[in-house]
């Protein structure tokens, strides 16, 4: 019959472009990771098809974690080549690594990056430390040698100074890179500037771990919320309350500087410039993960690589810095390690 | 139908509506305004819908556009001077941003349009970055352009044109750290003397995604292409998959407990959430068989799977649709079953299967979920090779691309967003339009 031999061949077709497309081998690069990361591998990757004969790499989101899970599946083609990512790769994300094959990693800072607290431009504005939103965002509090439910509902009550405003805090899910920043440079600094972790290590007996996992801890209440999309949706949650206050990337507070305000954090107002020069205390590097195994077989991987923090892209006055990344001052020396493929066990 | 209708009977006339009568027309009064009322919000909320995305994205088929007739200097871009194009690629796309520059000041001191308030810097910046590639590209190609002036259309910024569009004003460009009214100000000079325009944007449909720095060059080009490749394989793999499976289970197979099993797991897979196909479909085909990431035959794959079942429960009402007398009198005029089944049943039954399978395609064009997981969110400017070995190159899909712009910092993306989901409907709507012609034109009923 007829139509059963077209079926047949149709299939047969498919199978056998499958292999032949299998055994020729993927010419294109493969990224996957940190959303924060995102835009500014973008830029990168469209320059980098304009101007090599290399076709234009393809970029995922997802999140660092997510991207990193991928990276350290395996290495072969239908593998990533590099992860993007807004912290450092974890150890245990290393041990998964080297467990499938994944063992010379190269890791890459392309610069830094301030985390920002935004909220409605009509609103209040807000000087916060650090202090200030652990009080605001634990989940308890230590009063009197035992530890009480957050009890604080509106911003004066964490801190005299702030505007009578509700608590409504909208901040990156657990899966960000940049919540684990948030948790470190934010909380576990305010709650130790705040004397609550000498407080907490008193209540129990002095264990640290302990004490920095509820530092850590954020309040379940519906006070704070879990954003697990992009900045967008965080920035959508301000728009329809205009009470709250949301954790974003600079980058993506200046895009959007006509709808936003930006709170100070110490006493200074986050810009690149205050990132650089360390007086902003929120900021972190950002990364990308090669796979140096992958580097001689897909091309363009070494140039992309290169390509990314050449001066001309990553520099002080490249495009990744126009669009908000806080340029590496150690530049020379990831560009270095970059040529000579210094993987993380020989750093 | 009957004589009780709800008119008020006359005067001379001897019949009286009993009260039974009276309460059985009230309540379907009530009935159809409720039904009327159910229509009614249903039709508001669609209207509000297509009101609100024509509303924002109606924008993104046009654009500004900047005309100035730029020197093309050879010593900047051709230092050895031997036109070699492959010499030539060694100047970047940074080496032709400042000419553009360069070109469009003097142009502007020439007219005689004022740039007060408007450094060189911020002058540059008024100029897409994607005017340097179009520049670079189109030199490459014509390197004996070097040396001469030519008339270049360049894309204006993303917030100069968004001026024009009206989503940008002076009073946001005062908040806004990526634009000044000095800047709008020239725009609006720079466009009462012609060298700025607005106007309808192909590129819109035809370009690749661009990157956050500039939404003005965003288009659906590689989006399209990646839906319709996954249509293709779709098309081509659950159509005869769906119709045999059909035949066979209606026409052929015994009625049997396994049979019985069969309609009850085929029923059951049409309710199962996209994304469990995504699932799927990343440890079987990318993970197991090895097929590349963010492959259009990978999403037209998954995409089968689920539109399996739409194909075949519909193929299989149509077939059920066809009166036995036919089957009955093929076979008594000596046909095989087969014969009967693919010479008269299977033509008659073919406009509701044609109708199922569009329907099918349409769910699945819109699908985002599952392409989730296997890579297809992404962003890729690279356009695909032509089918078969184009299946294999990575590639995004409609649905996606409206994700993907939603996220992106710059509030130009959200006209995008919005421009692709129009763009996503109008194939909608055509290709449901396209299975109601096909239901009415050759339908038989009998």
């Amino acid at each position: 019959m007829s139509f059963a031999k077209l079926t047949v061949s149709v299939l047969a077709v498919a199978a056998v472009s499958a292999t032949a497309a299998a055994a020729q081998g993927r010419d294109n690069i493969q990224i996957a990771g940190s959303s924060t990361v995102l835009p500014y591998a973008t830029i990168v990757a469209e320059a980098f098809g304009e101007n090599f004969d290399f076709p234009t790499p393809v970029v995922e989101s997802g999140g660092s974690s997510t991207g990193l899970r991928r990276f350290c599946e395996g290495v072969g083609e239908n593998t990533t080549d590099i992860a993007n990512a807004s912290r450092s790769i974890r150890e245990s994300e290393i041990a998964t690594c080297a467990e499938n094959g994944v063992t010379d990693i190269i890791q890459v800072r392309i610069g830094y990056d301030g985390i920002v607290f935004a909220s409605d431009i009509n609103g209040n504005s807000f000087q916060f430390t650090p202090a200030d939103w652990y009080q605001a965002l634990a989940a308890e509090l230590p009063v009197d040698g035992a530890m009480v439910a957050n009890p604080n509902t509106n911003w004066n009550e964490v801190n005299a100074d702030l505007p009578d405003q509700t608590i409504a805090a909208f901040i990156p899910g657990t899966r960000h890179g940049t919540r684990e920043v948030f948790d470190l440079r934010v909380i576990l600094q305010g709650c130790e500037d705040t004397g609550a972790y000498d407080a907490i290590l008193e209540i129990n007996g002095g264990d640290e771990d302990a004490a920095e996992e509820s530092c850590m801890a954020i309040r379940g209440d519906g006070v704070s919320t879990d954003i697990d999309g992009d900045y967008t949706e965080t920035l959508a949650r301000i728009a329809a309350n205009p009470e709250g206050l949301g954790v974003f990337g600079l980058s993506f507070y200046q895009n959007n500087t006509d709808t936003l305000q930006v709170a100070t954090m110490n006493g200074v107002t986050p810009s690149t410039e205050t990132i650089a020069s360390g007086e902003y205390p929120v900021s972190r590097p950002l990364y990308f993960y090669i796979k140096a195994a992958h580097l001689d077989v897909i091309p363009g991987l070494q140039e992309y690589a290169e390509f990314f923090v050449s001066d001309d892209i990553a520099g002080p006055f490249g495009p990744l810095a126009a669009y908000g990344l806080v340029s590496d001052p150690e530049l020379a020396e990831t560009q270095r390690m970059v040529a000579e493929r210094v993987t993380m066990d020989q750093m | 139908m009957s004589d009780a209708t709800a008119e008020t009977p006359r005067k001379s006339s001897l019949y009286r509506t009993s009260d039974r009568v009276k309460r059985r027309n009230r309540s379907e009064v009530r009935f159809r305004v409720l039904g009327l009322t159910a229509i009614g919000i249903g039709v508001a909320a669609l209207a509000l819908l297509v009101i609100s995305i024509i509303g924002n994205g109606y924008n993104a088929f046009r654009q500004t556009y900047i005309s100035i007739p730029v020197e093309l200097t050879a010593d900047r871009l051709d230092p050895d001077g031997n036109r070699d194009a492959d010499e030539m690629s060694r100047v970047t796309t940074f080496g032709y941003a400042p000419l553009l520059a360069q070109s469009l000041y003097t142009y502007l001191q020439d007219q005689d349009i004022s740039m007060e308030g408007v450094s060189p810097q911020a002058l540059m910046a008024m100029i897409s970055q994607e005017a340097p590639a179009q520049l670079r590209r189109s030199v490459l190609d014509n390197p004996e352009m070097v040396g001469q002036t030519v008339d270049l259309e360049m894309l204006a910024n993303g917030r100069i044109d968004g001026y024009f569009k009206g989503r940008v004003t002076m009073a946001s460009a005062e908040l806004d750290s990526n634009v000044t009214p000095a800047q709008l100000q020239l725009a609006q000079r720079m466009a009462d003397a012609g060298i700025m325009a607005t106007r309808f944007n192909w590129a819109f449909i035809t370009n690749p995604d661009a990157s956050g720095q500039r939404p003005e060059a965003a288009g659906l080009g590689v989006a399209i292409l990646g839906s319709f490749y996954m249509m293709l394989v779709v098309l081509a793999l659950a159509l005869p998959i769906g119709v045999a499976a059909s035949i066979y289970l209606e026409e052929f197979a015994p009625q049997n407990r396994f049979t019985d099993a069969i309609e009850v797991n085929i029923s059951n897979l049409a309710a199962v959430p996209s994304i469990v196909f995504g699932i799927l479909g990343l440890a079987i085909f990318i993970n197991f068989a090895g097929l590349p990431q963010s492959a259009p035959v990978v999403g037209g794959l998954v995409l089968t799977l689920m539109t399996l079942p739409t194909i075949i429960i519909a193929t299989r009402a149509s077939l059920r649709a066809v009166p036995p007398s036919i089957r009955d009198a093929a076979l008594g005029l000596g046909a095989s079953k087969m014969q009967s089944v693919f010479h008269h049943v299977l033509p008659l039954a073919m406009p509701g299967i044609l109708t199922g399978t569009i329907i099918g395609l349409a769910q699945a064009l819109g699908e985002t979920a599952p392409l989730l997981l296997i890579g297809m969110v992404a962003f890729v400017r690279e356009f695909p090779a032509a089918p078969p070995e184009g299946l294999f190159d990575p590639t995004s899909a409609l649905p996606v691309q409206v994700y993907n712009w939603t996220q992106r910092a710059d509030p130009a993306f959200v006209e995008r967003a919005s421009g692709a989901t129009i763009v996503l409907l109008l194939f909608l709507v055509f290709m449901n339009a396209m299975a109601v012609i096909l239901r009415r034109r050759f339908e038989r009923r009998w």
